[in-house]
């Protein structure tokens, strides 16, 4: 009776490795050609990451960071550690705010889904303007403000790292030059301006180097598994 | 009236190869290797090794927060930076606290303290030396949340759990109270989002792991804003040859970064023979051009 158990999680890891398995299969057809067993894998994935994000953020959100703190004492069965807690009625702005968001399903009200939208957009522009100022911009600026020597290490890594800072200081400013279109591309500007599309060819192409070295690392992750799906079968 | 036959030339006919042709040598290129167990061993980078010390010569006992913003699609890449981070930060005695900003981010952490935690450790308990915090919803409005209070956003472990009934939970109040942030992502929201929200307004030492596809947004961020990062698979195999140099015993357990590595490195030379003879042919083609 105690290998029940064992055999029933036996059993289960063996169905969702075939179903793993038979999924990757269909999605890999696709480059064979279009067909109707890509399509189903393609659309049960999207219905399924719908409901997976849905269900989680409701629980793992919706409950714990708004009803438990309206409602505490009523969450006994969904929330029980709020039980006891105050009612923080400050949370029924958001909870406001949610339900205005909703009313674009009902086409008559949906101006009211205007509101919370201002309000989330409001919110993501205001904290990110001065987040992307602070770490891309001015202390970006900084970080380019570098000594181009350096004592105290050997010749060659003095020499190495100046030959870097010489690399990242012309890199920049004749990338900005190239983005700079107020003045014609011509004698030494336009020199420069060439030169700043050769690093931002350079940067392209390191850039396709690592998404080739991303699709190839997902690549052997799927062949691994199928892989083991192949060795449970013999 | 018949037509003349033309001969089709080696070039022509190379530039005209079906595309199914090159997955199929893809796959093999990766199958192959895979089949036969080859794998290459990376040597650590600076950027690699700059965090690598830096977890490793911080006190014991240290608190580690990791969140784990990525889920299956990108796991062969992001899971391996787990492990490694995981093993690394118990060899050396510092707790970890488990969050994520991706819902998926949790199965991935589950997956984590399945294979690694329960099966390497098994001294170590939840709530103890480790917490599963599980995801919360908000993207970097959760970040800048728990920069200012932790505790109002996180009341509860994944479980369901009170937060305070823990032992670890004591002293954390705010982003500020942990010792570093290692941040797995592979996308938005993630290691970048760390760094703007987190590392440089709190002043908090920020390293982590992305996929290979976001490592270039973040090489202008280092050695400044962050401590160092793993870009893609190679990163975390370079983290991994940095741990069984200071830690001899992993190096009989499973890489699997390291392990990836020996595919990645046949599927790239079949991917540049490919490049070179694209070229090849575009040259001769313009050549030919050029005859007539």
């Amino acid at each position: 009776m105690e290998d029940t158990p064992i055999l029933a999680s036996q059993l289960a890891e063996t169905i969702s490795l075939w179903i793993g398995a038979l999924l990757t299969l269909m999605i890999f057809s696709f480059l064979y050609k279009d067909n109707p067993a890509y399509k189903f894998a393609e659309h049960l994935f999207v219905g399924v990451s719908a409901a997976y994000w849905m269900t989680v953020g409701f629980w793992t959100t919706l409950i714990p960071n708004l009803m438990a703190r309206l409602f505490p004492s009523h969450m006994g069965r969904v929330f029980p550690v709020a039980v006891g807690n105050d009612p923080e009625y400050f949370y029924i702005v958001p909870l406001v705010l949610g339900i205005l968001l909703l009313m674009r399903l009902y086409t008559r009200l949906a101006w009211l889904s205007r509101w919370a939208m201002a309000f989330i957009i409001g919110f993501a522009a205001g904290t990110n303007f001065t987040r992307y100022l602070q770490s891309d911009f001015v202390t970006q600026i900084h970080s380019t403000m570098i000594p181009l020597y350096e004592p105290g290490g050997s010749v060659a890594s003095t020499v190495g790292q100046t030959f870097s800072t010489l690399v990242v200081v012309i890199g920049v400013i004749c990338a900005l030059i190239y983005f700079y279109f107020s003045k014609p591309h011509t004698g030494a500007f336009g020199k420069a301006a060439r030169v700043g599309i050769w690093v931002l060819m350079a940067a392209f192409g390191a850039s396709f180097g690592y998404t080739v070295m991303a699709r190839v690392s997902l690549l052997t992750g799927r062949m691994s598994f199928l892989i083991r799906w192949v060795q449970s079968i013999f | 009236m018949e037509e003349e036959k033309r001969r089709v030339t080696w070039y022509e006919a190379l530039g005209a190869l079906d595309r199914r042709v090159i997955f199929l040598l893809i796959a093999l290129a990766v199958i192959i290797p895979l089949i036969v167990h080859y794998t290459t061993t990376i040597p650590p980078s600076e950027i690699v090794t700059d965090l690598f010390d830096a977890v490793e010569n911080l006190p014991p006992g240290s608190k580690v927060l990791m969140s784990f913003d990525y889920g299956p699609s990108t796991a062969p890449e992001n899971q391996p930076m787990a492990t490694a981070f995981t093993r690394h930060c118990f060899e050396k005695g510092h707790r970890i606290y488990m969050i994520a900003l991706w819902a998926t981010g949790p199965r991935q952490s589950q997956e984590l303290i399945e294979d690694v935690v329960e099966g390497e450790f098994e001294g170590k308990v939840h709530g103890e030396h480790y917490i599963h915090l599980g995801y919360k919803a908000g993207n970097q409005g959760l970040i800048n949340a728990l920069l200012s209070d932790f505790k109002s956003m996180y009341t509860t472990d994944l479980a369901g759990v009170d937060i305070e009934s823990f032992p670890m939970m004591e002293g954390i109040d705010d982003l500020r109270d942990f010792d570093i942030i290692l941040a797995i992502g592979s996308g938005f929201p993630g290691t970048k989002e760390w760094v703007q929200f987190a590392g440089d307004p709190g002043d908090i030492p920020v390293g982590g792991g992305t996929t290979a596809v976001m490592a270039p947004l973040l090489y202008p961020y280092y050695p400044k804003q962050m401590l160092g990062f793993l870009g893609g698979l190679q990163g975390a195999a370079e983290y991994e040859a940095a741990l069984m140099d200071h830690y001899p015993k992993y190096r009989d357990m499973s890489r699997a970064a390291s392990t990836s590595m020996g595919p990645q490195v046949t599927a790239h030379l079949v991917i540049v023979g490919f490049i070179l003879i694209g070229n090849l042919t575009y040259l001769m083609e313009k050549r030919k051009k050029r005859k007539f």
